[in-house]
């Protein structure tokens, strides 16, 4: 049996009202999943309260990794496993091996920041997109709530959306599978339907 | 866009020079000069006059002395640097003078290529940019003097006969350069670029004046300006360089690097970055500049940031270059700033407070935002470009007899006084944000 999530699409053709909205149903308690918009929004992020990612502690981290990585294997090569002079340099002559250091420092930490990235979104492949409306790519701002996630009734939130601007409320619900995106269903899926553009693609 | 409440027609500032910020200004040039004097005490009573030598012999000599320059390398050492303790206050000017000179004229470059770069973010500080151009005449007039006083002191190029294969001290190198070096040329570079970029200042400074006072709301003006930073930009990009070969490069006249040009730019240049960065928490702390945010110093901070990382690329290549490639007179170089108990210890340090410093201090977007951060960073890199100055300059023109001491402290506070001074008297001419600027909402907006 497939449980279902349930969730309240609120769509929105301005950003200052939606900014606004955002503003006025956390201040009533409202728990907001996510907000898309098709282009950037400025102090959106400020509105809803989102904290600084760890992205950038990661990067930092595989920089370090980079800068360890490429010194010791520097090192090993020119100074043990092949020993070569350059330049009438020691063996292990340090400004020699800045540059690479470099290199592999910013190699380390971009990979690595992608890969964060990619884990932290739970962006996997064939990962199946969640789209709550169409529009949202096109010239809409769309809210979705995670009704189980909050105490408001599905009522009152629906009123609270439209007092603030909401042009359409839409209900919206995916299946559990189809939230995970598990990869295996969907290699199992391919094996037993084929590749269709409908395989991929969200009923509503 | 969730705007920002201001009301942009009632945006406009009058900044006033005066009280704590004149006194506390003066009172950097006073401690500039007791320094500076005692400096001179010192130097004149701790001798670097070589006893042995005549009073007479020195009247008529120290015109044409070789003043402890390269020289020495090409005769095998065979005269120990002459030196004078005036010297090293002639170096100190000419030090100063180039470091400040450089930091109003890429303060003002920073002004011209907003226009060029179309940015909106940093209109509200457009006028803290603007106004360093105020020191580039004075700057120049100190250049000058210097030049005309002690020129055989700092360039060694101007030397009489250095060209002339019959003379004692000919040098082949600098013979092949004479068509470059040579002083009425040299004076006639100096003398145009200051009066071109003194020239572009005014211009620039007129047409952001002309649009304040135009309320038709109109883009004039800002195309115009846009015209005109484009030739600025272009002039710049010449002057700059020939000036960094002029009065740094060739100072060491047997050595060259390709890449000078860039390096004293990204030295001057984070220096700026550093100073503008200063000027908007002191106009902030004051009560000015109300509509600016921690968004605008943000975007102040990476650009300090960069531009400490951009130094250290082209200080390093210019390093990597030579130490791989070990020609001699190349080497030289670097030899003579690392393998000095003098020079060695202060070749570190600029790594440290040019690099190491800001690069960590200033990496997590936090520490951008906060003020006192920007300001302890901006403090240490304007302190370690000044360092970084004085060792591109004295190791070359007093050899073992430099350093870094009370001269050379005190008179950067006087020049450092001087130019802030000129600074905030010219910002307190005319309105501290620029009115009727097409993109002044953006500004206000900002958003990082």
């Amino acid at each position: 049996m497939e449980k279902n999530t349930n969730y309240l699409v609120g769509v929105f053709g301005d950003e200052d009202i939606m900014i606004k909205a955002v503003k006025a149903l956390r201040k009533k308690g409202v728990n907001i999943y996510e907000v898309f918009t098709p282009y950037p929004v400025h102090f959106l992020e400020d509105a809803l309260g989102y904290k600084r990612s760890w992205m950038p502690k990661a990067a930092f981290g595989f920089g370090a990794l980079g800068t360890t990585c490429a010194i010791l294997l520097q090192s090993w090569i020119m100074g043990f496993e092949w020993p070569m002079i350059i330049g009438g340099k020691g063996f292990i002559a340090i400004p020699d091996f800045v540059p690479i250091t470099f290199e592999l420092t910013v190699l380390f930490s971009a990979f690595g920041m992608a890969g964060s990235f990619f884990v932290s979104q739970d962006l996997k492949p064939h990962k199946v997109p969640q789209i709550f409306d169409r529009r949202q790519s096109d010239d809409k701002h769309i809210m979705a709530i995670d009704l189980a996630n909050n105490k408001l009734s599905e009522e009152e939130i629906k009123a609270l959306l439209s007092e603030s601007g909401a042009e359409e409320v839409n209900n919206k619900s995916f299946t559990e599978k189809e939230k995970k995106g598990n990869f295996f269903d969907y290699v199992a899926d391919l094996f037993t339907n084929g590749v269709t553009d409908s395989a991929r693609e969200l009923k509503g | 866009m969730a705007h920002v409440d201001v009301d942009l027609k009632n945006i406009q500032e009058q900044f006033t020079f005066g009280g704590k910020l004149k006194k506390n200004v003066l009172l950097i040039g006073g401690i500039g000069v007791v320094l500076f004097v005692l400096g001179t005490i010192f130097l004149m009573m701790g001798g670097g006059h070589d006893d042995h030598h005549a009073a007479v012999e020195h009247a008529t000599e120290v015109a044409s002395a070789h003043s402890g320059d390269a020289h020495g390398d090409a005769h095998g050492g065979e005269h120990h640097a002459e030196y004078h303790w005036w010297q090293r206050i002639i170096v100190d000017f000419w030090l100063n003078g180039v470091f400040f000179t450089g930091v109003a004229l890429l303060g003002f470059f920073f002004f011209a290529l907003q226009y060029v770069a179309n940015s909106g973010w940093p209109v509200l500080i457009k006028r803290v940019m603007l106004n360093f151009r105020h020191f580039i005449p004075v700057g120049g007039i100190v250049l000058l003097l210097t030049f005309l006083v002690g020129s055989h002191t700092i360039f060694h190029w101007t030397h009489d006969g250095i060209a002339d294969p019959n003379s004692s001290h000919y040098d082949a190198i600098i013979a092949g350069k004479v068509d470059f070096l040579n002083t009425p040329f040299f004076l006639f570079r100096l003398v145009l670029f200051i009066c071109v970029w003194t020239f572009f200042g005014f211009v620039l400074n007129k047409i952001t004046k002309a649009e304040d006072a135009d309320m038709s709301g109109t883009t004039k003006y800002f195309r115009k300006a846009q015209r005109i930073s484009v030739a600025f930009l272009i002039f710049f990009g010449i002057s700059e360089s020939v000036t960094s070969w002029d009065w740094v490069m060739s100072i060491d006249t047997h050595w060259y690097s390709t890449l000078f040009g860039w390096y004293l730019l990204a030295g001057w240049l984070v220096t700026a970055v550093a100073f503008m960065s200063l000027f908007v928490i002191i106009l902030q702390e004051m009560g000015y500049l109300k509509a600016v945010n921690e968004n605008h110093l943000h975007d102040l901070g990476k650009f300090l940031f960069g531009f400490s990382i951009f130094w250290s690329y082209l200080w390093f290549s210019q390093f990597l270059l030579i130490y791989y490639a070990n020609i001699p007179e190349e080497t030289i170089y670097f030899v003579d700033r690392l393998r000095s108990a003098t020079y060695a210890p202060l070749f570190f340090t600029i790594l440290i407070t040019n690099f190491i410093f800001p690069f960590f201090v200033l990496m997590t977007r936090d520490a951008k935002r906060k003020t006192m951060m920007m300001k302890i960073v901006a403090v240490v890199v304007i302190f370690g470009h000044f360092l970084e100055y004085a060792i591109l300059i004295i190791p070359g023109t007093l050899k073992e007899n430099g350093g870094f001491g009370l001269t050379e402290i005190g008179s950067g506070m006087i020049f450092l006084s001087i130019f802030l001074y000129l600074y905030f008297s010219g910002l307190s001419k005319g309105g501290l944000i620029p009115q009727n600027h097409p993109m002044l909402e953006e500004s206000v907006n900002h958003h990082t």
